[in-house]
């Protein structure tokens, strides 16, 4: 409650810029009702700064202004801002003035003057208009026809009288030495240093040939403000001022929402897939398969329908969808639905800073969800070192807030054998879930192997897996330790069709023995079967041979008892009868 | 024939400031010493009617402003240097 309201009264204070990240450079914006001096060598954007301010102004918080310019004309002025998306003629008359006050070049000059001729027609314009902004343009150019350092100082007073008096919140712009703009104050208005209440130094430099702008600020009367220099660009709008959000990363939303990477196995195993919103960082050789695992990660998110973003440093677009298509990767109907934009700069020409916020200005123009940067490592080539580290925590921290899943593929050193810790822009610290990807060469093979570094908040596995890449697209294999070696490719294909085989033999065999028993059983069956007959023929044989044994013994009888009869010689014979 | 013509000027002024009564003080010596009889001196301050210093792009007051004869000249400041002035408008010196 108290922050808010202290914010409040900070901010009725301040008069807001606008500016991307001026305003929390300076916990608000310029001093309002106040002067505002901004210096800084050609080419610095002073101009482009102060018109800003006004453009803003109007558009953003309704508060009209004046430009005054000293030095170009107003229609030159007017013509180097239709390169940005400000749409001016909009808000000419109404809410934005030019004023031209160039000395004319036929001008003679006889004796001192002073700047009331020109207050007195911006008091009937400010009237007129309302005004709230003002922007004196190269104030130096009229100073300089001063006949004394005592004139400049008795109009710049002046000036800034009418200015107090007014209540305009008012920037003036004035050059100062290219060389070495910190010594602003050696330089003939040095004292305007000590007269306004913020100083603003803007410098351009080269390093390595890079374009490499910073902003500072050098003073502020009753305010805080961030003391570092602040790396800057000029974009589409404007200025764009890069600044690290101290406290600012816990304030995107946390989410258990998972998208899938596009390899089923590798989702597996990470738990389900890389979480939504965070950045993943897949390091690895030159042709460890990067780009290929961050293009399924592509192709899963543009089949899902979210709006995806495509950088890629190495190579042309068509040409990253071509080699993506060989491994069952086919990105070009997305291309065509326009469901996928790719982008694509051969080598980074400009600074680090410059391509965030092209990277930006394409992922907001194509409402990207998700986002692959193929290699982020790109921004720390040449000139960009010193930056890059910078530039990345800024990427991370606008994909983070714009809550836009983020796959960066990371260029690792060949040389460098601990290629695995030594990241040059220090993005595995600072990275959600880190993939390496390596090379194993091993009986005259190199395969690749993909494992899991760390990955935060979810369960994820230990194992190295093979990553194995067809026309169908890329798989992950389980790879085979024999004797405490690691198997991949060639080996770990005999390995596996070694035990392939095996289990067909063991299949085979089973079978075998099933049929000589099946037939072991049946043949005993039969034999069983023709004992039993034998058996029965030999009952039936001895009933035979007993009934065969009794009818003979009586027949004997008979016949011995008849032959008797016939022999009739016995006595006893008639006893029978 | 040229030393007819009548010179016109206006003197766009900041109120009574120090520059501003300077030059209309060096303007008047002037004129009646070169240009006796033949010129007509309007002072516009800029103060009272801004619009009028706007629409002839007045930033640096004094502003001198010699409509005719033709070309139109612009002279700033507080007209001090005498021959400057003279030198500007054609006027030699003692040729009057």
């Amino acid at each position: 409650m108290k922050a808010d309201r202290l914010r409040g009264a900070a901010a009725s204070r301040k008069a807001p810029t606008g500016i991307a990240g001026f305003d929390e450079i300076t916990r608000g914006g310029l001093p309002r009702g106040r002067t505002a001096l901004v210096q800084g060598g050609p080419g610095s954007g002073k101009t482009i700064f102060g018109l800003q301010f006004l453009v803003n102004g109007a558009r953003q918080f309704k508060e009209p202004g004046i430009f005054v310019a000293f030095e170009e004309t107003s229609q030159r002025v007017m013509a180097n801002a239709e390169s940005f998306d400000w749409r001016l003629p909009q808000l000419l008359r109404k809410l934005l003035l030019f004023v031209d006050a160039q000395p004319q070049l036929d001008l003679v000059q006889s004796g001192d003057f002073d700047l009331c001729g020109m207050l007195a027609g911006l008091e009937a314009q400010a009237a007129a208009q309302k005004t709230r902004r003002i922007v004196f343009d190269a104030l130096d150019i009229v100073l300089a026809l001063l006949p004394d350092l005592a004139a400049r100082r008795r109009e710049i007073y002046r000036l800034h009288d009418w200015l107090l008096k007014r209540e305009l919140t008012c920037i003036v712009t004035l050059k100062a030495p290219v060389d070495d703009p910190s010594s602003v104050t050696q330089q003939p208005y040095g004292f305007m240093q000590f007269m306004v209440d913020c100083s603003v130094i803007l410098n351009h430099s080269v390093v390595l040939g890079v374009s490499q702008r910073n902003l500072r600020v050098q003073k502020y009367r009753g305010s805080q403000f961030d003391e570092n220099e602040s790396p800057f660009v000029i974009g589409k709008m404007g200025f764009d001022v890069a600044i690290v959000r101290l406290l600012g990363r816990a304030d995107a939303a946390v989410t258990h929402e998972r998208v899938t990477s596009g390899v089923k196995r590798l989702d597996t195993m990470l738990g389900g897939g890389y979480y939504r919103a965070a950045c993943v960082l897949i390091t690895g050789f030159p042709g460890t398969a990067k780009t290929t695992l961050s293009g399924a990660f592509a192709e899963a998110a543009c089949r899902r329908g979210e709006r995806t973003l495509f950088v890629s440093f190495d190579s042309d677009g068509t040409e990253v969808i071509r080699n993506l298509s060989s491994v069952g990767i086919l990105l070009n109907r997305h291309v065509k639905s326009g469901v996928l934009r790719m982008a694509s700069s051969r080598t980074v020409n400009g600074s680090a800073e410059m391509c965030l916020v092209r990277i930006k200005e394409l992922a907001q123009a194509h409402g990207a969800r998700c986002l692959v940067i193929d290699p982020v490592s790109a921004l720390s080539q040449f000139g960009n070192e010193m930056t890059a580290y910078g530039v990345a925590e800024r990427l991370l921290d606008w994909s983070k807030a714009e809550r836009i899943t983020l796959v960066c593929t990371s260029l690792s050193n060949e040389i460098s054998e601990r290629a695995e810790d030594d990241t040059l822009l220090h993005m595995s610290a600072m990275a959600d879930t880190w993939i390496h990807l390596n090379y194993l060469v091993q009986a005259g093979e190199r395969n690749r192997g993909m494992s899991i570094i760390k990955s935060r908040g979810t369960a994820h596995s230990n194992q190295v897996r093979e990553l194995i890449l067809s026309n169908d697209g890329v798989t992950l294999a389980d790879i085979f330790t024999a004797g405490g070696e690691v198997l991949m490719g060639t080996m770990r294909w005999e390995k596996e069709s070694a035990e392939r085989v095996a289990v067909e033999v063991a299949a085979v065999a089973r079978k075998l023995k099933g049929v000589t028993l099946d037939a072991e059983q049946a043949e005993l069956g039969v034999r069983l079967k023709a004992v039993q007959t034998e058996f029965i023929a030999k009952q039936i044989e001895k009933t035979l041979l007993a009934s065969t044994t009794a009818s003979r013994k009586a027949e004997v009888l008979r016949g011995n008892v008849r032959m008797r009869e016939l022999r009739s010689g016995d006595a006893a014979a008639p006893k029978r009868k | 024939m040229r030393q007819r013509a009548i010179f016109k000027f206006q003197l766009y002024v900041a109120a009574d400031s120090q520059n501003s009564a300077q030059a209309t003080a060096n303007l008047g010596a002037l004129c009646r010493k070169y240009l006796p009889g033949r010129h007509e001196i309007e002072i516009v301050d800029v103060f009272l009617e801004p619009q009028r210093a706007l629409a002839e792009d007045i930033r640096m007051t004094p502003t001198l402003l010699k409509i005719s004869p033709r070309p139109v000249q612009r002279i700033i400041g507080n007209l001090s240097q005498t021959q400057r002035v003279l030198d500007t408008l054609g006027l030699m010196a003692g040729a009057a």
